[in-house]
């Protein structure tokens, strides 16, 4: 009875610690998402020129128009109320409109994100799957060859410069040995409708033989770019998560009671060890970003980060500042969610708040 | 730079340490700084741990065979960089069909010699670097070191700025910011510096405030030192260790992402022998002249890589943690 008791008392408290972890974390995030909103709107304002002119996109306008502009804008009042309107859209989801197609930045970027999604999600399934074994090879045979040639291999991907490194593939893939395509995500052969937005999954609902393969060899390439600097970091975190467990008393003992090694290594030192991965992992979403940006400029993969460079060059800086904040909100929730899930596996974490 | 002492000042469990020489904090209590008798031991000690790496010595090597050919590349590069010679476009490489040794790895399609281009751009990879360092540290640190010595409000407002410019991907950020300023090599650096900037500020508060509270810190003080002696002069050198290694992480990210940016034509603009804009103009002959793709890229790769070897090194010799494995 005492005991189910504790249990219960230490259940409700880790409870409290939960919630209260929850709101600490929403403290620090709320002021953030404010501060990312003052930026974006900050952003059209900073640039040189006439921001009537910038944000409806034309070059010449009489002034009876440009009256009309600065009042639907809202131009004419103090910024602390433009700012405020701006918020307000912002939380209704009006993240402005762009100037050359006249759509909403959000329309665009929904219809956009599941390439992006696609993309990233082989690229760190990619990186996980390769670099966690590796990690764990190097960390076990510790300054063996094997070691020093993983590692050696992980570093020269951290320092990749992946919009080369994607060229190379290129020229090597698909100009010399014939095997992948060069750019977009399907063969324009292939027509079927949007069901997911996923081409994979839409190519094999389409039921059009081929289709799936197409899809498929479009994305080896961006995948493997992509996915480049996340496997070498995940690869070097997961060794030294894996060394720092190895000479933990827990793997020393079980390996004293004598369990076989893959079941110290396996089951004993790599489930710890992955908690700190795990949270690398997480972190990758802001670079798997930033490097679709370039990866998605090299394959002419239709995605977020293409977007967002074509916007640069088009001027188009409604978009430019509707995308940067839709971005930067995500990269905050999926931030916030790695760190729930870190409190959740650790409870270490969420006691120190 | 008496760093080494401070890879003891680190982390408390580093006091156990049997191995490194007993070191004082470098904080004086008196007034002005005698020279450390021990400095060269120390410096003998730090060598010791960066020399047992052999990948950070090559790194080492190989950096400073940049910098010199950076510093004389008129004396070493066979040609200007931006000279044309017209009767040699897209010459490959001397070992292949049609070289010629005159261009030892060619010509673009300007018929620009490729390795006086690479042996320029040297010097602008190197400054991008050391700028963008330099910037990025010493604000990081001027912030951080406030951030963490006063606490409060101060504190709460640097960290939340810092979470703002966190929040977006960096070279997403990089790439507006150039937006907004203009292309062009300057406003690509500057970009690049304000969005590395979070990290150094992050890495002096948490060592800042570990130190703080440690018996030396507190010996200055009741010794009577003022505010700023007790942040630059007294805290500061001993936080130096992981900003070292980080320093060097951004030397090399700087140029990745400089590359970057003149990669997509935001950077460095042409004719600019810059490795990335250099890689953005041979896009086009990617399928005919594999030589204009392939030797900017392996320049920014190995730089970068011999840099991290580097960085490798340091975090092995700076950091006590590792040091004891």
């Amino acid at each position: 009875m005492q005991g189910a008791d504790g249990k219960q008392a230490a259940d409700l408290r880790g409870g409290d610690a939960m919630f209260r972890f929850l709101f600490g974390r929403l403290a620090v995030l709320i002021p953030t998402f404010i501060g990312v909103t003052i930026v974006a709107f900050a952003f059209i304002r900073m640039l040189p020129g006439d921001p009537i002119m910038l944000l409806s996109g034309e070059r010449v306008m009489d002034p009876a128009r440009y009256e009309e502009m600065v009042k639907r804008f809202g131009y004419d009042q103090p910024y602390i109320v433009q700012y405020l309107q701006y918020l307000g859209g912002v939380l209704q989801g009006d993240f402005g409109t762009s100037i050359s197609t006249k759509d909403s930045v959000l329309s665009q970027f929904l219809q956009l994100f599941p390439a992006t999604l696609e993309l990233s999600f082989c690229a760190i399934v990619f990186a996980v799957v390769l670099g966690i074994p590796a990690g764990v090879v190097a960390a076990v045979k510790r300054g063996t060859f094997w070691d020093q040639a993983i590692m050696g291999t992980a570093l020269i991907g951290f320092s990749m410069p992946i919009f080369w490194w994607g060229l190379l593939l290129i020229i090597f893939f698909s100009s010399t040995l014939g095997w992948t395509p060069v750019s977009g995500r399907i063969s324009l052969m292939y027509f079927f409708p949007s069901v997911t937005g996923f081409m994979l999954i839409d190519s094999l609902l389409s039921g059009q033989p081929g289709a799936f393969k197409s899809a498929l060899s479009h994305l080896i390439l961006p995948t493997i770019v992509l996915g480049t600097i996340p496997l070498a970091v995940i690869a070097r975190q997961t060794r030294s998560a894996m060394l720092e467990v190895l000479s933990e008393d827990y793997v020393r003992t079980a390996r004293a009671k004598g369990l076989s090694s893959y079941r110290v290594i396996g089951i004993h030192a790599l489930r710890n060890a992955l908690i700190p991965v795990i949270t690398t992992i997480g972190l990758q979403v802001g670079v798997l970003l930033a490097g679709a940006i370039l990866t998605e400029s090299i394959f002419s993969w239709p995605g977020i980060g293409k977007w967002m460079v074509d916007s640069v060059f088009r001027r188009d800086y409604p978009v430019i500042q509707g995308g940067l904040l839709i971005i930067a909100m995500l990269i905050m929730l999926v931030n916030l969610i790695v760190d729930l899930l870190y409190g959740l596996v650790n409870p270490r974490i969420r006691h120190q708040g | 730079m008496d760093w080494s002492i401070h890879a003891s000042g680190i982390r408390a469990e580093e006091a156990t340490m049997a191995e490194l020489p007993a070191t004082t904090p470098s904080g004086d209590f008196t007034g002005s700084a005698p020279v450390d008798p021990s400095r060269r031991a120390r410096f003998a000690e730090f060598w010791y741990y960066f020399s047992e790496n052999r990948g950070a010595v090559i790194g080492l090597w190989f950096f400073v065979f940049l910098v010199l050919l950076a510093v004389f590349a008129p004396l070493i590069a066979p040609y200007a960089p931006n000279a044309q010679y017209r009767d040699a476009i897209l010459v490959p490489p001397f070992w292949e069909d049609g070289g010629s040794t005159a261009f030892l790895l060619g010509t673009d399609a300007v018929g620009r010699d490729m390795l006086s281009r690479l042996i320029y751009g040297t010097q602008f990879s190197l400054f991008i670097g050391v700028i963008v360092t330099t910037i990025s540290l010493t604000g990081g640190i001027l912030i951080g070191v406030v951030a963490g010595y006063y606490r409060g409000w101060v504190d709460t407002t640097i960290m939340r700025l810092m979470d703002i410019i966190l929040a977006f991907p960096s070279l997403l950020l990089a790439l507006v910011l150039v937006a907004v300023l203009g292309p062009g090599l300057v406003n690509a650096m500057i970009a690049i510096a304000i969005v590395f900037q979070p990290h150094f500020v992050r890495l002096t508060r948490a060592a800042v405030m570990t130190e703080k509270s440690k018996d030396y810190v507190i010996g200055s003080k009741v010794a009577g030192a003022g505010n700023l002696r007790l942040m630059f002069k007294t805290i500061l050198p001993n936080c130096m260790a992981p900003l070292i290694v980080q320093a060097t992480l951004s030397f090399s990210n700087a140029i990745l992402d400089a590359a970057a940016l003149g990669f997509l034509g935001m950077g460095a603009q042409p004719p600019t022998p810059e490795w990335g804009t250099m890689l953005a103009e041979a896009r086009e002959f990617i399928l005919r002249a594999w030589w204009v793709v392939t030797f900017p890229g392996l320049a920014i790769l190995v730089t970068v890589l011999a840099i991290n070897l580097m960085g490798d090194g340091l975090r092995d010799a700076l950091d006590p943690k590792l040091k004891r494995s």
